[in-house]
Parts: structure tokens; C-alpha cells; sequence
């Protein structure tokens, strides 16, 4: 075994061992997830996808911050058991606007792919304020203080047009608009056709129409209001009536 | 690193050649059975991208020689679960609601079934063992005591459009008005309204405020809840004289209540929970005790 032989060469050298090491792992990404950026039928073409507002945005920023995906996936996977408890599969192009993703890889609590519209606004204040106050076997800590955490939505603009710069389509009156958008959006009384005719059901193909309430029941918008508005349109988004599985995925 | 058979005894087995504190290092091969699983194990992967859809192409990924999919995998899997119960299902949604418990194996199914989408769908508001979650609102689903009917064709409305859905034509709703938020009654008015309220429900109360109260509720009140606090299905007005209370029975409770207004709201689950998944859990629900 002369060619194995030759291996122990680059076994007893750290340095040439590290070096191949590094060459054979970027061959092995190049070819398996370079082509995935390029292929047209990674992420699939369906009706009802729409960039998330300006609240709803915040929102996720304090879902990452609080680190919800280390004890809820969002992410369905195709099994029977998963598609009866919580809906259906996930599809790529549910997720196609986070940036980064929030499939996580653990459940602690629920999958929270479809979580959207499943319980009421004041269910998930009872349930944030003091989970076990409705769920006693639940484990999940209180986050009481985002009731009292205002958020001024100074710096929604920029944030809305760092997604733009990554991929997202916000348009530039989106991001024009984004903290009147970002205010009308927790205010029912407040006047919400713009917002509505930027993001709702006119202004995607299947598209359904923003949720306007008063997320958190009380005055002013608190990171709560953004929260709760993110969670209620989680999976809604998607108009299943017009999806047709492509089995070549 | 190879599969060679090992000959030397191990006194004669060359060693690596690099010494520390006195310690030397034989240098032995590797055993075989490793090396022979190892060369396995490559095999089994070069044979596995091929079974499988593996590697990425210029239109998409190579499919894999068995034609495995999960998404039609778990479409067959359904299919055939569906397939399993389409008896029993097509039974249970064309029969008439108040027939479902007339049929010893209908009945069975449903009620297993309905205690299945339960503890899914409904135990995170009304609790694992459906007694809902005392003064917060979640309403008891074991007594007799409901707020907006409990027939099965009732309790099958509810279920399928929601209380108070703004995503539901079809769903019940009612809004009491926030008589102390909104200025409608002085904060004298409520106070006296609230020691009526406790009146009726035979709890301790101060007698001469409760009697001004009366009108009070006269006015103001009995147009939902009824003349006598009996209350009043239709419009989902909760019952003031029974000792169930679906916000607490404090003076403190009944003021915020009368004050500030309370707005359930359930969700509808048409559009989340097949036809016969919505009878099955309405049966389950009228079965617990109260069903009328």
C-alpha cells in the first residue's frame, strides 16, 4: 500500500495537514451549496409571500434578541405526525425573507412555524406576562417586561432598508413610510390604508390583510406589540389554495 | 493505515520514534475489522448519493435511482391514514349533530378523536383537562354554565367561526361597552353598580350602595345581562347571579370588569381543522358534562 504510505506524509506534517484539510472542506462546500444560490427551484414560486412590516420586523429583532429559536423551531417537517399537530410543511419560501432564518433545531416548547392566528392577542399577553398561568406543566420563563419596554421605531427605517440591501423587496416607499407604517400598525384608530396598500391583500397576489390591533392591550407600542405582531403572522402568509407540491424539490 | 494481518509479536513492533518523559509509542496498524468498516462506510456513501437525491445539478438536484421524496412520502402517508378512517369520517360529517352519539361506533370515534384535536388545539386556552383557566378569562368547558350555548350545534359554531374573530364573518360577536375608560358612568356609579352585581350573586356587599345600584344597572346593564342578571346567549352576556365567573368574583374583578370591558377572543378553526375534526371535537366538548 504505497499510496497509503505516502499519507502518513501529510499525517506528521500539521501545517500541509491543515492546509489539504481546508482545500478538501471547500471543495466539498463549493459544490454542495454554491449551486443552491443558483438553482432556480431551490426556493419555490407561491402566492401570498410578502416582506414582513415594519412592526412585525421589530418584532423578530426581539425574537432573535430573547433567542426563542433555542427552545421553538419554526420549521414543519414533512412527517404525518408533525403536518396533523401543526399544519402544513414548511415550504423555503415561508423563510425566504428572514434574514437569518429562525428554523432552530430544538423544541423545548411548540413548533411556531404556524403559530399565526392560533390563539388570541390577549392569550399571548396572559401567556408572555406568565406562561404557566395558562399552560402550568409549561417551563418557559416569563417575559413580563416587555409589557413595560417602550419602542420608539427611531431606528425602523434602517432597519427596514438593511433588509432591503440583503435581498428582501421592500420598496423605496416602504422604507419611506416604515415608522408611520411601523405606528399604524398597533394603532386600530389610527388611519391604516397606507399600510394596508403596501403590504396587504391588494398589493401581493394571495395575499391576506395586515393585522391591525393594539397587540398588548395598552397605550403606546411596546416591544410586546411588535412581538405579538410578529407571532400572529407567522405561517399565515402562504395561500394554500394556490400551492401545488412540485415533488422534484 | 491498512489491513495487512498483524505477524510481530509485540516486543518486535517498530514504534513511532518520538519520545516524551520516557514514554514511547508503539506504532501497530490500525485493527482490520476497523479499517474494513471504514472502507465501508465510504462505499455505503458513494452508494446512498446515488439511491438518494444527492448533488446538485445546473436545474436542479440528481433525483436519487429509488425515486424517494419526502413530500411524497408524507402525502402517501396521509392518503393512507385518510384512507384508513374515510369510512367512519364520511359517517360522522354527513350524519345530523345530535345523531353522532346514537351510534356506538361512531360515538367511539369521535370522541377519541375529539379529545385528540383537544389536547392540540384547544387545552392551551381551556386547559389539558378542559376547566379552563379561572379568572383569566378561558372559559370552564365542565359545567353547564355557557356564555353563548352549549348544543351541539352551538358548541359546533363556536368551534368553527371563533368568538369575536375579526378573520370570520361568520364568528359571534358582542363588545361591552368600557363604561369607566370611556367616561360613561362616574366612578360612584361603578362602585354602586358593583355592589349591586355582588348583591345578586348573593356574595357580601354594602346594602345602601347596592341599592342605588340597581338603577344603575337598570340603566345601563340589564339591556345584555337581563333584567334579573340572568343574562343572555345571544349576545354572549355572561349570567350575574350563579357563582361561575369567568373573570373572578372579587370586588376588584367585577370593577375592572365593568370599567375596562373584557373581549374574549377565539380564534376559528374552519380554515385550520377538517369538518369531521370540528364535529369530533364538538362532540368531545358537549360530552364533558354540560352538553345540552
Amino acid at each position: 500500500m504505497a499510496l497509503l504510505d505516502k499519507h502518513k506524509a501529510i499525517e506528521t506534517h500539521a501545517t500541509l495537514l491543515m492546509v489539504l484539510a481546508f482545500l478538501t472542506v471547500t471543495i466539498g462546500g463549493l459544490v454542495q451549496i454554491v449551486p443552491l444560490f443558483y438553482l432556480e427551484n431551490t426556493i419555490e414560486d407561491v402566492d401570498g409571500m410578502r416582506p414582513y412590516t415594519p412592526l412585525e420586523l421589530a418584532g423578530r429583532q426581539i425574537y432573535i434578541r430573547e433567542g426563542c429559536a433555542v427552545c421553538h423551531s419554526q420549521m414543519i417537517r414533512p412527517m404525518r405526525d408533525e403536518v396533523e399537530r401543526y399544519g402544513h410543511y414548511s415550504l423555503a419560501a415561508e423563510s425566504k425573507y428572514d434574514h437569518p432564518f429562525q428554523w432552530g433545531s430544538k423544541r423545548t416548547g411548540p413548533d411556531l412555524a404556524r403559530v399565526g392566528g392560533r390563539y388570541s392577542d390577549e392569550w399571548h399577553r396572559d401567556h408572555f406576562f406568565d406562561a404557566k398561568s395558562v399552560v402550568p406543566e409549561s417551563v418557559m420563563p416569563p417575559y413580563g417586561f416587555l409589557f413595560s419596554a417602550k419602542l420608539d421605531g427611531e431606528d425602523i427605517g434602517d432597519m427596514v432598508k438593511a433588509n432591503a440591501m440583503v435581498g428582501v423587496p421592500y420598496t423605496e416607499e416602504m422604507i419611506a413610510e416604515a415608522k408611520a407604517d411601523f405606528s399604524a400598525q398597533a394603532d386600530p384608530n389610527a388611519d391604516s390604508d397606507g399600510l394596508q396598500a403596501r403590504y396587504g391583500a391588494a398589493a401581493f397576489p394571495g395575499g391576506r390583510d395586515v393585522n391591525v390591533r393594539n397587540f398588548d392591550g395598552q397605550p403606546g407600542i411596546t416591544e410586546a406589540d411588535a412581538l405579538i405582531a410578529y407571532i400572529q403572522v407567522l405561517g399565515t402568509m402562504v395561500d394554500f389554495s394556490t400551492f401545488l407540491p412540485d415533488a422534484n424539490r | 493505515m491498512c489491513a495487512k494481518k498483524v505477524t510481530k509479536p509485540p516486543h518486535e513492533v517498530p514504534t513511532t520514534g518520538h519520545e516524551w518523559d520516557g514514554i514511547q509509542e508503539y506504532d501497530n496498524p490500525m485493527p482490520r475489522w476497523w479499517v474494513w468498516i471504514f472502507y465501508a462506510t465510504i462505499i455505503w456513501g458513494i452508494g446512498y448519493t446515488v439511491a438518494y437525491p444527492a448533488w446538485p445539478w445546473l436545474n436542479g438536484v440528481t433525483q436519487g435511482v429509488l425515486g424517494y421524496n419526502a413530500r411524497e412520502a408524507v402525502a402517501a402517508d396521509i392518503a393512507q391514514m385518510d384512507a384508513t378512517n374515510a369510512a367512519v369520517k364520511t359517517q360522522l360529517v354527513s350524519v345530523d349533530l345530535n345523531a353522532i352519539g346514537e351510534d356506538e361506533a361512531l360515538a367511539s370515534y369521535a370522541s377519541r378523536a375529539g379529545a385528540a384535536v383537544f389536547k392540540t388545539t384547544c387545552a392551551q386556552c381551556h386547559g389539558a383537562g378542559a376547566a379552563g383557566v379561572q379568572s383569566l378569562g378561558y372559559p370552564n368547558l365542565l359545567d353547564d354554565d355557557w356564555l353563548w350555548g352549549g348544543s351541539m350545534e352551538e358548541i359546533h359554531q363556536t368551534v368553527a367561526h371563533g368568538i369575536r374573530s375579526t378573520t370570520d364573518a361568520e364568528s359571534r360577536y358582542s363588545e361591552m361597552p368600557k363604561f369607566g375608560t370611556d367616561g360613561l358612568l362616574e366612578k360612584a356609579q361603578i362602585a354602586e353598580v358593583v355592589e349591586y352585581v355582588l348583591q345578586i350573586s348573593g356574595q357580601e356587599h354594602d346594602a345602601a350602595l347596592a341599592s342605588a345600584g340597581g338603577t344603575v344597572y337598570a340603566d345601563n346593564c340589564s339591556a345584555c345581562h337581563g333584567a334579573a342578571g340572568e343574562g343572555d346567549r345571544s349576545q354572549g352576556a355572561p349570567k350575574l347571579t350563579d357563582a361561575v365567573w369567568l373573570y373572578g368574583n372579587s370586588r376588584e374583578a367585577i370593577n375592572d370588569s365593568v370599567s375596562k370591558a373584557r373581549f374574549g377572543v377565539m380564534p376559528e378553526w374552519a380554515g385550520r381543522l377538517t369538518e369531521d375534526q370540528i364535529r369530533a371535537v364538538s362532540f368531545y366538548v358537549h360530552s364533558l358534562g354540560g352538553g345540552e
